[in-house]
């Protein structure tokens, strides 16, 4: 593996698994204000923009959740090839949606898309790339933020670590001087959602769905008062933390024997 | 022609959204297949909204497209709001409409400019086209930046929006900003004139194939949010009738439903729209058609991607008068109306950039989604895309295989395909 190009400069490729090929589409956007991206990094590999498909690169950024078995073979050839792996957006980062099949039975979930045609299509739980493979650094969301993208590939481009925070979204909430969303009545994962989207789901009225993934270590006991305190049920509590977060919520009860 | 052997295997089309193959087998001059194969990873979406809150709809089934997400959206509010009986306001009728232009306008300049552009400039991607034809890549970020600045502005954020909600808006623009985004949208026409004139200069690939194009019409204007079913073809169906339109069957080697109905195949996406409701184009727009030399009906598929560039046009002048007509109403401060949580059944259809989308849900009497069915664009294209490939195939067989190779990925490009989509939403027949 040659660390550069003939000219200088290091190898990027984009994968995409399941997804909607959002954030790859954020990261064409990031052009329109880092048109100078290109005169760092070489595009070897970008199917949804260019024909070309060169096999080595130094750095992969995947899309997408592994669904099915034979994801794990094409993950761990980029893993072998790549120097570094950066998961890019909530499916490749968590599962995201595509883990809220996991909550039903797989059989069922494959008879009603397919039906008499269920035994065609492969398909297993829908997990973050990270069960398959080491990732390197993670670029939280769904989708991806145009300007959190372009720090993260400055910093891997000089072998820093991400500056993905670790703190709560309520942090950069109460810097906007937001209204706290549980005072007008509505129902947020602020309190335990990793920040660095700048609370952008509460500042445009509509409580945080958590899809940059919770904090490592999320003040549990605050957050149930907060919504003992607004008289949530299970159900609704439960509905919004497994909209992104269903592969992380079921691996915790796995690991609680619930 | 005997002596014509043609072996194409396209794994992966590249610069479309998804994942699909192009098998072409040419043997002695005959040929044995010819066909666009979809291998997408499924996702599941129909299965797995069952058991989620109506107000949670719109937002997981916004992420089965990362292009087309405030189309899903709005097709998905669109259902709930009929299932429950909510009425949105006419403030956020004319929001959705703009928001809707804007993502009309992102999705097309993406199509034409990055996806298709470098096909006749005969490089691999919009990159190289960076140094070699640097005003006209500037045109197009500042025009895609342009688009994805008005769906934020109303939608919260470009992609998944998070401010549309169930029979209105959770964060309003203000006048100012909506003052601000008419003055670049103004100054887009030049852009926009520019970019009819480059397109006017193409070299659209000669094809002519007969079929039936289907789109939304309204009485009153050129139709994306609501409307009637309707087609080429003399036919006409409420929304709640899509399934009569849609007609979905089997094939063996494509991971998504097939669509047919007057004939074998039909098409949907900016040409059937163009083909249906040209006489509701904004003036403007329909100038610009004529410079491209476009009249309906139009029955060359390439020129789909000619249809968007008249839609865009025709978006942008669109969404000048819906600011204006806002500006004179002045934004009221509305919240989303309270919803009268009930069982029941609704139908939204919208006809998103790569054309007619249908979302049909089941609530129960807790508002929970109990059954889903979504429709999407790209799944009923494939039927006719797959007969335009086999009709064009022996126009140029004559050709050397690499243009040939060439030519059925312009065409597949043509249709603007969201593979991405269409797959994850392989649907399910209700009986």
């Amino acid at each position: 593996m040659s660390d550069t190009t003939n000219n200088g400069k290091p190898k990027v490729a984009f994968f995409d698994f399941a997804c909607c090929e959002g954030c790859q589409l954020t990261v064409i956007d990031s052009l329109q204000t880092h048109l100078d991206l290109l005169d760092a990094v070489e595009i070897v590999q970008f199917r949804e923009a260019m024909t070309e498909r060169g096999e080595d690169y130094q750095i992969a950024f995947v899309e997408g959740s592994c669904t099915r078995k034979s994801d794990e073979a094409r993950l761990e050839k980029i893993r072998a090839q790549a120097g570094i792996v950066v998961a890019l957006g909530a499916c490749a980062h968590l599962g995201g949606v595509n883990s809220l099949k996991n909550l039903h039975p797989l059989e069922d979930v494959r008879q009603w898309v397919y039906g008499d045609k269920a035994g065609w299509y492969n398909t297993y739980e829908a997990r973050p790339i990270s069960a398959v493979i080491e990732v390197d650094a993670v670029i939280p969301g769904c989708p991806i933020d145009r300007e959190e993208f372009i720090r993260v590939v400055k910093a891997v481009l000089v072998g820093k670590k991400p500056p993905v925070p670790d703190y709560p979204v309520c942090v950069e909430c109460k810097l906007k001087e937001n209204v706290c969303m549980f005072h007008i009545g509505k129902f947020c994962l602020g309190p335990v959602t990793r920040a660095g989207c700048d609370a952008i789901c509460p500042t445009h009225g509509d409580g945080c769905e958590g899809c940059r993934g919770f904090i490592p270590h999320p003040n549990e006991n605050a957050m149930k008062d907060v919504l003992a305190e607004a008289g949530l049920t299970v159900e609704k509590v439960m509905s919004r933390l497994t909209m992104f977060n269903t592969y992380q919520i079921q691996e915790r009860m796995a690991e609680e024997g619930r | 022609m005997s002596a014509v052997n043609v072996n194409i295997n396209v794994h992966h089309v590249t610069r479309v959204e998804g994942h699909g193959d192009i098998v072409v087998d040419v043997k002695n001059g005959e040929i044995k297949e010819c066909r666009f194969e979809v291998v997408e990873a499924p996702r599941f979406f129909e299965a797995f909204v069952r058991g989620r809150p109506y107000y949670e709809l719109s937002h997981i089934t916004s992420r089965i497209c990362g292009i087309c997400s405030i189309g899903h959206a709005t097709t998905s509010l669109r259902a709930t709001e009929k299932a429950l009986g909510v009425e949105p306001s006419v403030q956020t009728v004319l929001l959705r409409k703009l928001n809707f232009h804007g993502e009309i306008i992102d999705s097309h300049v993406l199509h034409t400019y990055y996806l298709v552009a470098p096909d006749f400039l005969g490089v691999g991607s919009v990159i190289p086209l960076v140094q070699t034809h640097r005003p006209v890549v500037e045109r197009a970020l500042k025009i895609k930046k342009l688009a994805g600045d008005l769906c934020a502005m109303i939608g919260g954020r470009h992609t998944h929006p998070c401010a549309m909600a169930v029979g209105g808006f959770t964060h309003l623009p203000s006048e100012a900003d909506l003052r601000d985004m008419q003055a670049r949208l103004v100054d887009a026409r030049a852009d926009m004139d520019e970019t009819i004139a480059l397109f006017a200069t193409l070299p659209w690939p000669e094809f002519e194939r007969e079929t039936e194009y289907i789109s939304l019409k309204k009485d009153d204007e050129y139709a994306f949010i609501d409307g009637t079913i309707v087609t080429t073809d003399g036919f006409s169906y409420p929304i709640e009738d899509y399934r009569k339109v849609t007609n979905e069957w089997c094939v063996p080697f494509s991971t998504a439903k097939w669509t047919k109905h007057n004939r074998d195949s039909y098409m949907v996406g900016a040409l059937a729209r163009f083909n249906n409701n040209h006489d509701q184009l904004h003036p403007r727009a329909k100038e610009a058609a004529a410079k491209l030399g476009m009249k309906p009906i139009c029955t060359n598929t390439f020129l789909n991607s000619a249809a968007q560039a008249v839609e865009m046009v025709h978006s942008i002048e669109d969404s000048i008068e819906i600011i204006d007509e806002l500006l004179t109403r002045g934004i009221q401060p509305e919240e989303p109306p309270e919803v009268d949580v009930k069982a029941g059944e609704g139908t939204g259809s919208c006809d998103v950039p790569r054309g007619i989308l249908f979302h049909n849900y089941v609530y129960d009497e807790n508002g929970i989604c109990v059954k889903a069915n979504c429709i999407i664009p790209t799944n009923q294209n494939y039927a006719n895309l797959n007969a335009d490939m086999q009709a064009l195939l022996p126009q140029i067989l004559d050709k050397p295989q690499e243009e040939i190779r060439l030519m059925m990925e312009m065409l597949v490009r043509a249709y603007d395909p969201c593979i991405s989509c269409s797959t994850h939403f392989l649907t399910v027949t209700f009986v």
